[in-house]
């Protein structure tokens, strides 16, 4: 009958058609069948340009990636540009990048008040805005923002991990607490504070902070003392870290120190402090740390430290940004060769919200990347560990998904 | 204005309308960006150039005009276009009342505490107390506006025509101020301040009202900033933007209204070519460029210019000198 | 009544470290009556240049002497080769090429070094029994702050070179006239600030850390410390330091709290240079008609 006719020459077109469209390459600005472009900023100068080394880490492992054939037989193009930490030079570059550049795309940037400010942007152009380099809590949040997505765990995770050890071990405690005066500090305040509960307004005696304009944090770090407090949350990035660590020793004073992991490398913040002032820090890890003891001889990370010598010898090897930047690369090229052939904006988020159970050699055993299209937090367990003098002692069981 | 350079002006406007057609959106954003840093330049350059008090802190009153719209768009839907006067009258007074206890100051302390100035503003910014207007550390995200009257220009576009609307005005008002009497009271207490007091011009009011009037610029164009980067926060105006602006009026020309102009173009691009040019160390070929500024054009690209188009004057006066006979 | 002991001596030692650098900036407005924004990151360039000397092995005060040598060698280099060229030219364009200078120095240093904190050896010993409240380091550096600023104060008011220094600052043409080399003292000028500003860095870095950004936060207070102490004094500014430290951590602690500390620093310095526009002890200038 006639009118069967029709729809029957659709569906047998479509049958036909269908194996030829999976089989083609389906590419969006920034791929083509040689090579991927990504785009990235980072804070190569400026008051956050310790950071800077994370980018030099990447771009080393990306050009080990293409010495060895590349994503699918594409070579990565890392178009990596300084943004000195300033949010208005990151919107310039962002635009850069996504439209002179024409990156598939932007991965890695780092800074919160730096990606803040491009997160609209970068979802009404319908770029991904892939595995953002900072620890806030709201690049988790795939309804409103379906372009973006972070990859190390929350701040504020950490800190409630930290509240709880407390209310579990020395529920009367008296806490004072240092914190940088801008986003990171602030949120990993929040946490902290709303791990507590209730039980925050008694328990927090002090909170004081500082900015990284700040020669010392000697007059923050005796005032906390003065407050009587018998623990002490630091939240401080490693030059102010190892600062506050020393001073608190020399003042004589031994409280609980929790310590935030930003800060947590032996190499960059406990030696310079001082290994014999650092016993009993706590912190959590996800990332292996290149000075601890543990994994002298660990696959992973003789693996990483060939990789260093080879193609980032001048980066520091007692450095655990370099560590992180390593690992986040593994995972950028594992979403990329999910992707295949279709080198879309659209199947990279989706492929990065399909990485199920996926390991490196540089987190912790036990630590796996999970993503899916409602969690889009790669990184959310970490594990607790306590400084010995030596090396980072980890206990409890690893927390989070 | 001579015949020649009103057609020289026209033929630069004609140009500068044209050109959003015929870049990418993304070098009109920053050809915008450029715009409006030379605006905050010549009101610094009101300050510093024509009155000679040096100010180590204009990112300041940009902050101020920044946060100004932006905290009138977000909390309390004003249209951007309206944010404009208000910024402009804010930072008019508050650089009036700065101005009135930095008359004591000469030089060096006046150039310190406007360093000050720009030194604690991020902080104040971020304090605790007035974060549910500023949005503290998190800062405020505000949205692009749309053409009006449905014209089919891109936002970008639309953008880039406001801001030269908005420079076009300031800059016949500036020219009008710098060329007559205030422009003159200006320069005077600026070379003779004695002098000029003796003959009876009030310095106290005249040095303040410099100090609000270029304030007043710079927050315009830090209003103008804000809209077009679409994000304000408080580590977005630390000391180093009012480094910069000082280094922009140097390089463009002190005294100089075209110098806002050069001074805006060569803060906005220079830096991205020395990022070009070395990946390692981008800062260090931006520092060459400067000190290469200096040693070729001691008074700025204008100053140059000026004196550039004297020696070719004088070469065509000698030239015609000698065929006459 | 401890805790205020403890911000007063801390602020001693933060003091110590402003009025080091704040004698380095004193030295070159002597010299040149112009304010060198690159002294901060010429003075942490030069305790790099120690850090290495240290880390190939040299005993601390064979690298301390022998970067101080370096550093005013540096210092002359500069003058010649890089302010020289801008003599004549107007106050703020020598400005810009300060800031040149500055720029340079820090992005080349956070290349050649990275950008990871160092730890930056002290000479002082370890204990010296006043406990928790003044590390020996702080101390010490006080200690070395004021054997210097006694060095430059006698330099100056006592020998013939440290005269013919300051008059050619003050008065070039009348100088020249009475046949002071007023090139020859501008490179001189610039090497001894050069100097003491590396002697400031080695003695600020073990207590903040060596890095690239060391003495950017620093150089706002040692600036305010040299104006507020008043900029032609030595002693000025050693004060100025130290005033400046004390204020600045009790304010902190017990005033406004550390969220607005700079708010309050700038109120301030202006309140201070409004009462006494030369600064405490700089000398008042009176202009003739």
């Amino acid at each position: 009958m006639r009118f069967k006719l029709l729809p029957m020459a659709v569906l047998l077109g479509a049958a036909l058609a269908a194996p030829l469209a999976l089989a083609q390459k389906k590419y969006d600005p920034g791929a083509s069948d040689t090579e991927i472009k990504v785009g990235n900023t980072m804070p190569y100068s400026g008051p956050a340009s310790a950071y800077g080394t994370i980018g030099r880490a990447v771009a080393a492992y990306i050009k080990k990636v293409n010495d060895e054939g590349g994503v699918n037989g594409r070579k990565i193009n890392f178009i990596t540009v300084d943004d000195g930490y300033s949010p208005p030079k990151t919107v310039e570059m962002a635009r850069k990048l996504v439209e002179q550049d024409q990156v598939l795309l932007l991965w890695g940037t780092l800074g919160t008040p730096s990606n803040s400010a491009i997160q609209k942007y970068m979802n009404m152009k319908k770029v991904p805005q892939l595995h953002v380099y900072t620890g806030a809590t709201k690049w988790n949040d795939p309804q409103n923002f379906p372009w973006t997505m972070g990859w190390q765990p929350s701040y504020q995770a950490e800190a409630r991990i930290y509240a709880q050890h407390l209310l579990k071990t020395k529920p009367g405690a008296k806490v004072a607490i240092l914190y940088q005066n801008d986003d990171y500090g602030k949120d990993y305040l929040k946490g902290f504070h709303d791990g507590l509960g209730d039980k925050a307004a008694t328990m927090i005696v002090k909170e004081v902070s500082y900015e990284t304009s700040d020669p010392t944090v000697d007059s923050q770090v005796a005032q906390l003392q003065a407050s009587g407090a018998d623990v002490f949350f630091n939240i401080t990035t490693p030059k102010f870290a190892a600062q506050a660590i020393r001073k608190a020793y020399d003042l004589g004073w031994k409280p609980l120190q929790y310590l935030n992991s930003v800060s947590g490398s032996i190499g960059s913040v406990l030696t310079p402090a001082g290994l014999d002032k650092s016993v009993g820090i706590i912190s959590t890890q996800y990332l292996k740390d290149p000075k601890d003891p543990a994994w002298q001889d660990d696959k992973g990370m003789n693996e990483w430290r060939a990789f260093m010598k080879k193609y980032y010898p001048e980066g520091d090897l007692t450095d655990v940004f370099n560590v992180s930047g390593y690992g986040a690369a593994q995972t950028l090229i594992q979403v990329l060769k999910q992707c295949g052939d279709n080198l879309t904006h659209e199947n990279v988020m989706k492929q990065a919200a399909n990485l199920k159970n996926f390991e490196l050699n540089v987190l912790l055993p036990g630590i796996k990347i999970n993503t899916s299209p409602t969690d889009f937090a790669p990184i959310e367990s970490e594990q607790l560990a306590r400084f010995d003098g030596k090396e980072w002692v980890r206990f409890g069981e690893i927390i989070g998904k | 204005m001579s015949r020649r350079g009103l057609i020289l002006l026209l033929v630069v406007l004609a140009l500068a309308c044209a050109l959003p057609f015929v870049f990418s959106s993304y070098r009109v954003f920053q050809l915008t960006l450029a715009m409006i840093y030379a605006i905050a330049l010549l009101g610094l350059n009101m300050l510093t150039g024509y009155n000679g008090q040096i100010s180590l802190g204009h990112g300041a009153f940009y902050a101020i005009g920044a946060y100004c719209a932006a905290i009138l768009m977000d909390k309390y839907g004003v249209p951007y276009w309206a944010t404009i006067p208000v910024a402009g009258a804010v930072c008019l007074l508050s650089g009036f009342l700065f101005g009135l206890p930095a008359l004591r100051l000469e030089g060096l302390y006046l150039a310190l505490a406007t360093f000050a100035l720009g030194v604690s503003l991020p902080q104040l910014l971020k304090y605790k107390g007035i974060e549910h207007w500023t949005g503290g550390v998190q800062g405020i995200v505000i949205a692009k506006p749309d053409p009006p009257f449905g014209l089919p220009l891109s936002q970008d576009q639309w953008l880039y025509f406001f801001v030269l609307l908005v420079l076009l005005a300031m800059f016949v008002l500036g020219w009008n101020l710098l060329r007559g009497r205030i422009g003159r009271a200006l320069v005077a207490i600026r070379d003779h301040p004695i002098a000029s007091e003796a003959m009876g011009v009030n310095s106290a009011l005249v040095k303040s009202l410099a100090f609000g009037v270029s304030a007043m610029y710079t927050g315009i164009a830090g209003a103008l900033g804000a809209i077009a980067v679409q994000f304000v926060a408080p580590d977005s105006f630390n000391i180093f933007l009012s480094i910069t602006f000082l280094v922009g009026i140097v390089v463009g020309g002190l005294a100089s209204i075209p110098g806002a102009i050069f001074g805006g173009l060569f803060i906005q691009f220079v830096p991205n070519i020395a990022d070009e040019i070395s990946k390692a160390a981008p800062w260090a070929i931006f520092g060459i460029f400067l000190i290469g500024f200096m040693y070729l054009m001691p008074m700025g690209i204008a100053g140059a210019i000026r004196l550039g188009l004297a020696r070719l004057a004088r070469g065509v006066q000698n030239g015609s000198r000698e065929a006459a006979p | 009544m401890e805790g205020f002991l403890h911000q007063v001596l801390s602020g001693l030692a933060t003091g110590g470290i402003y009025a080091s650098v704040a004698l380095a900036l004193v030295m070159i407005y002597q010299a040149t009556h112009l304010v060198n924004f690159a002294q901060g990151e010429l003075a942490m360039f030069c305790t790099y240049l120690a850090w290495s000397l240290v880390q190939a092995g040299a005993p601390y005060w064979v690298a301390f002497f022998l970067t101080v040598a370096i550093a005013f060698t540096l210092g002359v280099v500069i003058e010649r080769v890089v302010i020289r060229p801008v003599e004549g030219a107007p106050v703020l364009s020598v400005v810009v090429v300060f800031i040149g200078l500055l720029v340079i120095l820090n992005s080349v240093t956070g290349w050649i070094f990275t950008y990871t904190i160092k730890t930056f050896p002290s000479p002082f010993p370890k204990e010296i029994g006043l406990g928790s409240y003044m590390s020996p380091h702080e101390v010490g550096s006080i200690g070395v702050t004021l054997i210097v600023l006694l060095l430059i104060y006698a330099f100056f008011r006592y020998t013939p070179l440290g005269l013919a220094m300051r008059a050619a600052a003050q008065n070039p043409e009348s100088s020249r006239l009475v046949g002071i080399r007023v090139g020859g003292m501008l490179a001189l000028g610039w090497g001894l600030a050069a100097a003491v500003g590396s002697v400031a860095g080695m003695m600020v870095a073990p207590i903040v850390f060596l890095d690239p950004n060391m003495m950017a936060g620093i150089l706002l207070y040692a600036f305010a410390a040299a104006l507020v102490g008043g900029i032609d004094n030595p002693a000025g500014a050693v004060f100025g330091g130290f005033l400046v430290g004390v204020l600045e951590n009790v304010v902190g602690a017990y005033v406004v709290g550390n969220d607005l500390k700079l708010t309050v620093a700038l109120v301030l310095i202006i309140g201070v240079l409004v009462v006494r526009p030369s600064g405490f002890f700089g000398k008042r200038l009176v202009t003739r008609v």
